[in-house]
C-alpha cells in the first residue's frame, strides 16, 4: 500500500539479516525474484505486515522478516530485495545470494511476474541451481489475463521440475495454495541448465571433489569456475579438499579464452527463453495500451508538462480534500477545549495544571490533528495510487537527463519522489543506487523536497497570506499553483546541489543506469484509499502524541516560567531575534524550527502556541483568526515568504538525520546532510529579505 | 567495409538484432536483462531530451542511457515488424 507507517519514520531502516526465529522449529523461507514482481505484496499478504509496495522496481531495499502459520507449522518469511541475477554484481545481489546459500534457509519461493515470465526465469533457474528447495510462484495472473497472456502452470512445473503455483497476491488469490506447496517442500530434482561443453566438462571434474562441502556441488563448481572471489574462499574452506585448488587451476587454464561469466549468463537467458516459449501463450499485443500511455505521458513535449499536471492534480485534490475535514475537526476539537476548561473549573483544578494540560498539551494536539493531519492523510493515498499505477519510473525516465548533467543517477528521481512522502524513507530508498558516490548525493539532497509534514505548513501560509481564506475554486487553484512552484523550487535546488556536490565533495563521473519501466497496473482504488488514510492517520496521531504533546507542554512551561520577570520563552526568542530578523523571520519562528527538529509538522503549532501565550487572543478556530494572530505579531508578506523558504530548506528532521547516519555510516556525511539544506535556507532567506528591503518592498 | 551499429543509435520504432555485448560490469548487467547475441531489441521510446531511451527486451521495457546502450553492437536497424514479437520467439 505504498509507503506505510511501517516503512516510514523510524521504522524505515533495516531489520538486517539477523534471523530472529520466534519458535525454534520455525521454517525459514526466503522470497526471491526480480524487482517489482510482487514479492512484498506476497510477503504482506502472508505475514500481515505492511512493507512498502508499489509499481516500480526497487522499493524493497531492506530485508524484512515476518511470521506466518500454516496447517500448524510456523514459518519465518524473509522478503529479499529484487535482483535480476545471483551472479553477483551489486551489493543487493550478493546479499540475496549469500542469504539463499549460507543463510540456512529451509526453502525459497521464487516469485515471477506472469506478464514477463521469460525474463524472470533467468533468476528462477539460478535459484533452482543453488539446490535450495523452491516453489515457483507465478504472480500477477490477473494482470496477465487482462493482457491476454496465458501461462500453462502444469507445463511450467514439468519443465522446471519443481512445484509451480499461480496467484494474484494483490487480490489475495492463490496464497493458500502457495503455502500448501511450501509446506510440502522437500528435496527435488529441478531442471539443470546446460552450459557450453568446456564449462560442463570442467564442472563435472570439480563436482565430485565438492560432494561434502555442504553446498550443492554443481552450483559450487560453477561458482568456482566463474572466479567469484567473494565465494571462492568460502567454498574452498568448506570443501576442505587439497586437490580442489589444483584441479581448479587446471580447469582455469583450459577455460582461459572463455568468458565464463558471460557464457553462464547467456546460457541461462537462452534456457529461460526456451521454457517460456513452451508455456506462455499470448493473444494480441499485450503492450499496446502501455505504449500508448507512455507516448502520451513521456514523449518529447508532453513529458514535463504531464509531470507538472499530475503534481498539480495531486496537490489540488489534497488541498480541496483536506478543507472540510480540517474545518470540521477544528470546530470539534477547539469546541471541546472549552468543555475541558469548564470541567477544570468545575473540578477545581489548579490554574497551572489547567494551563499545562489544556492550553499546552491539548491545544497543540488539536492544532496538529485539525490543520496538519488532513492534508497528510489525503496526500499519501494519492501518492500511493500514483505509485501503484507505475508512473514513478517514468518520472525518473524524463528527469534522468537533468540528473546526468548533475553527474548523479537518474534513480535519484525515484528517491526524491519517496522524499515527498517521508524524507527518512527517501534516504533508505537511496540503496537502489549502486554507486556509493551517487548514493551519497541522493541522501544528502533528499531533504530539499518538502516531506509530508511540511506540506500543511506551506499550504496554511499560502492560504493565509497569498490566496485568501474565503475559499472558492479560483483560490484553491492559485494555492495549488503556488505550492507546485515551491516544489519545483525544491527540485531545482536538488539539481543545483547535486551538481555542486559532484563538482566538489563528491567528484566523479556518472555511472551506468538501467531502469525498468514496468507495465502500468490498475491500482485498487478502494483498498488503497481506505488502508492508506487509516494508516497515515494512525501514524500522525501516534507521532502527535509522542512528539507534539511534549512540545506543547514545553512551550507552555517556557511561556509561564519567568526569570527576572521575563518568561523563558521571551528570553529564548529574544536571543534568536536579531539573527532571525536578518533572515526575514523572527525569534519565535526560528525557535519553533529548532524545537521542530523531531517532527516537521509541529513547527506551525509551536509558532501559534508561542504567540498565543504572549498575546491576548485566546480564541483561535480557523485560518482567518490565525492570520490575524500572525499579523498582530508582526508578520508581513516577507515573513510569510521567508518562513516558507526556510520550511523548504532547513535541517532534516531527527529521524532523517539518524537514518543518514545509519545509511552512510559516518558522522561527517550526516553533518553534511544537516548543513547543506540549512545553508541553502539561510542563504535563500537572507537574500530574499535583503533584496526586499533594499527595494523598499518590506 | 562493414559498418558497426550500436544500440544507442536505434531510433524510436526501430528494431535490431544484438550481435555482441561489450564485456565489463555494465555488459554483464545487460546480459542479465536479456541482451544476448541474437536477441531482437526495439527502441520504443526516447525521453524528451533524447537520452535515455526505453528498449523492449524479451518482453520487458528497460530504460538505458546512450553511453550504456552503446556497449551493445547490433546489426542494421529496421522498422519494428509486427510479425516478429520482440524477444521470445526469435532466439537461436
Amino acid at each position: 500500500m505504498g509507503l506505510t507507517a511501517a516503512s516510514t519514520g523510524g521504522r524505515a531502516a533495516d531489520t538486517g539479516l539477523e534471523i530472529r526465529r520466534r519458535w525454534p522449529d520455525d521454517r525459514l523461507i526466503a522470497l526471491a525474484g526480480n524487482p517489482n514482481v510482487g514479492k512484498s505484496t506476497v510477503f504482506n499478504a502472508l505475514t500481515g505486515l505492511h512493507q512498502h509496495t508499489g509499481n516500480w522496481p526497487g522499493k524493497t531495499v531492506t530485508n524484512a522478516q515476518g511470521g506466518c502459520v500454516h496447517h500448524g507449522q510456523s514459518y519465518l518469511l524473509v522478503d529479499l530485495p529484487g535482483t535480476y541475477s545471483l551472479l553477483s554484481r551489486s551489493e543487493e545481489e550478493r546479499t540475496a545470494r549469500d542469504f539463499l546459500c549460507f543463510g540456512g534457509v529451509d526453502g525459497a519461493v521464487a516469485v515471477c511476474d506472469a506478464t514477463c515470465l521469460e525474463r524472470n526465469l533467468n533468476l528462477v533457474l539460478q535459484v533452482l541451481e543453488t539446490g535450495v528447495p523452491t516453489v515457483v510462484c507465478v504472480n500477477l495472473l490477473d494482470e496477465a489475463e487482462r493482457k491476454g497472456i496465458q501461462v500453462d502452470l502444469p507445463a511450467l512445473s514439468r519443465a522446471l521440475g519443481v512445484p509451480v503455483v499461480g496467484c494474484s497476491a494483490g487480490r489475495r488469490q492463490g496464497l493458500t495454495e502457495l503455502m500448501d506447496a511450501v509446506s510440502e517442500l522437500g528435496p527435488a530434482l529441478p531442471r539443470q541448465v546446460r552450459y557450453p561443453a568446456p564449462v560442463e566438462y570442467c564442472a563435472s571434474r570439480l563436482v565430485h571433489l565438492l560432494e561434502d562441502c555442504g553446498l550443492n556441488p554443481r552450483w559450487a563448481a560453477l561458482r568456482l569456475l566463474e572466479g567469484d572471489e567473494t565465494l571462492m574462499a568460502e567454498i574452498l574452506s568448506a570443501a576442505d579438499c587439497p586437490e580442489l585448488s589444483e584441479e581448479l587451476d587446471r580447469c582455469r587454464e583450459e577455460l582461459a579464452g572463455v568468458d565464463v561469466t558471460a557464457a553462464l549468463a547467456e546460457a541461462l537467458v537462452r534456457d529461460g527463453a526456451r521454457v517460456a516459449a513452451a508455456v506462455v501463450r499470448q493473444s494480441g499485443d499485450p503492450d499496446r495500451r502501455d505504449r500508448r500511455l507512455d507516448r502520451l505521458l513521456i514523449r518529447g513535449w508532453t513529458g514535463i508538462p504531464a509531470m507538472l499536471f499530475l503534481l498539480m492534480a495531486v496537490f489540488w485534490l489534497t488541498i480541496v480534500g483536506a478543507n472540510y475535514p480540517s474545518q470540521w475537526l477544528s470546530e470539534l476539537l477547539f469546541g471541546f477545549q472549552d468543555v475541558l476548561t469548564g470541567w477544570c473549573g468545575a473540578l477545581g483544578v489548579p490554574d497551572w495544571l489547567h494551563g499545562a494540560l489544556v492550553l499546552g498539551v491539548y491545544r497543540v494536539l488539536a492544532w496538529v490533528v485539525s490543520v496538519m493531519l488532513p492534508p497528510m492523510a489525503i496526500f499519501f493515498p494519492l501518492f500511493t495510487l500514483l505509485e501503484d499505477f507505475g508512473y514513478l519510473p517514468r518520472v525518473a525516465f524524463v528527469l534522468d537527463h537533468a540528473f546526468q548533467k548533475a553527474h548523479a543517477c537518474g534513480k535519484q528521481a525515484l528517491t526524491m519522489c519517496m522524499g515527498f512522502g517521508c524524507n527518512a524513507a527517501g534516504v533508505v530508498g537511496c540503496r537502489i543506487i549502486d554507486s556509493p558516490r551517487e548514493r551519497l548525493i541522493a541522501m544528502l539532497t533528499n531533504s530539499f523536497v518538502p516531506c509530508n509534514g511540511r506540506f500543511p505548513t506551506l499550504i496554511a501560509i499560502l492560504t493565509m497570506f497569498f490566496v485568501g481564506t474565503s475559499g472558492g475554486p479560483g483560490r484553491t487553484l492559485a494555492c495549488t499553483v503556488l505550492l507546485v512552484a515551491l516544489v519545483v523550487l525544491g527540485i531545482g535546488m536538488t539539481f543545483l546541489t547535486s551538481r555542486l556536490l559532484s563538482a566538489t565533495l563528491l567528484k566523479g563521473e556518472p555511472s551506468s543506469f538501467a531502469l525498468e519501466l514496468p507495465p502500468y497496473r490498475r491500482p485498487q482504488f478502494g483498498r488503497v484509499l481506505v488502508r492508506s488514510i487509516l494508516d497515515r492517520t494512525l501514524f500522525v496521531l501516534g507521532r502527535a502524541a509522542a512528539v507534539a504533546a511534549p512540545a506543547g507542554l514545553l512551550i507552555w512551561v517556557m511561556a509561564n516560567v519567568t526569570v527576572d520577570g521575563v518568561s523563558v520563552l521571551s528570553l529564548c526568542a529574544g536571543f534568536l531575534d536579531p539573527f532571525a530578523q536578518l533572515l526575514g523571520l523572527d525569534g519565535v519562528i526560528l525557535l519553533a524550527f529548532v524545537l521542530g527538529f523531531p517532527a516537521n509538522e509541529i513547527v506551525m503549532p509551536i509558532v501559534i502556541m508561542a504567540y498565543l501565550s504572549t498575546g491576548t487572543l485566546t480564541e483561535l478556530n480557523d485560518l482567518s483568526a490565525l492570520h490575524t494572530l500572525l499579523v498582530d505579531h508582526g508578520w508581513t508578506w516577507l515573513t510569510a515568504v521567508c518562513t516558507m523558504l526556510f520550511s523548504l530548506f532547513h535541517w532534516p528532521c531527527s529521524t532523517t538525520c539518524l537514518t543518514i547516519r545509519k545509511e552512510s555510516g559516518s558522522w561527517k556525511w550526516t553533518a553534511a546532510g544537516l548543513l547543506l539544506p540549512t545553508g541553502a535556507g539561510l542563504l535563500a532567506c537572507f537574500l530574499t529579505a535583503a533584496l526586499a528591503r533594499a527595494f523598499g518592498l518590506a | 567495409m562493414k559498418q558497426t551499429y550500436f544500440l544507442g543509435g536505434l531510433r524510436e520504432g526501430e528494431t535490431a538484432r544484438v550481435e555482441q555485448v561489450a564485456s565489463g560490469g555494465m555488459g554483464r548487467r545487460l546480459l542479465d536483462l536479456g541482451l544476448t547475441e541474437g536477441t531482437w531489441v526495439t527502441c520504443v521510446q526516447k525521453a524528451p531530451s533524447g537520452d535515455p531511451s526505453a528498449y523492449l527486451i524479451r518482453g520487458a521495457v528497460v530504460a538505458l542511457r546512450r553511453t550504456d546502450a552503446n556497449q551493445v553492437v547490433t546489426g542494421p536497424a529496421r522498422a519494428a515488424d509486427r510479425a516478429v514479437p520482440a524477444g521470445s520467439a526469435v532466439w537461436d
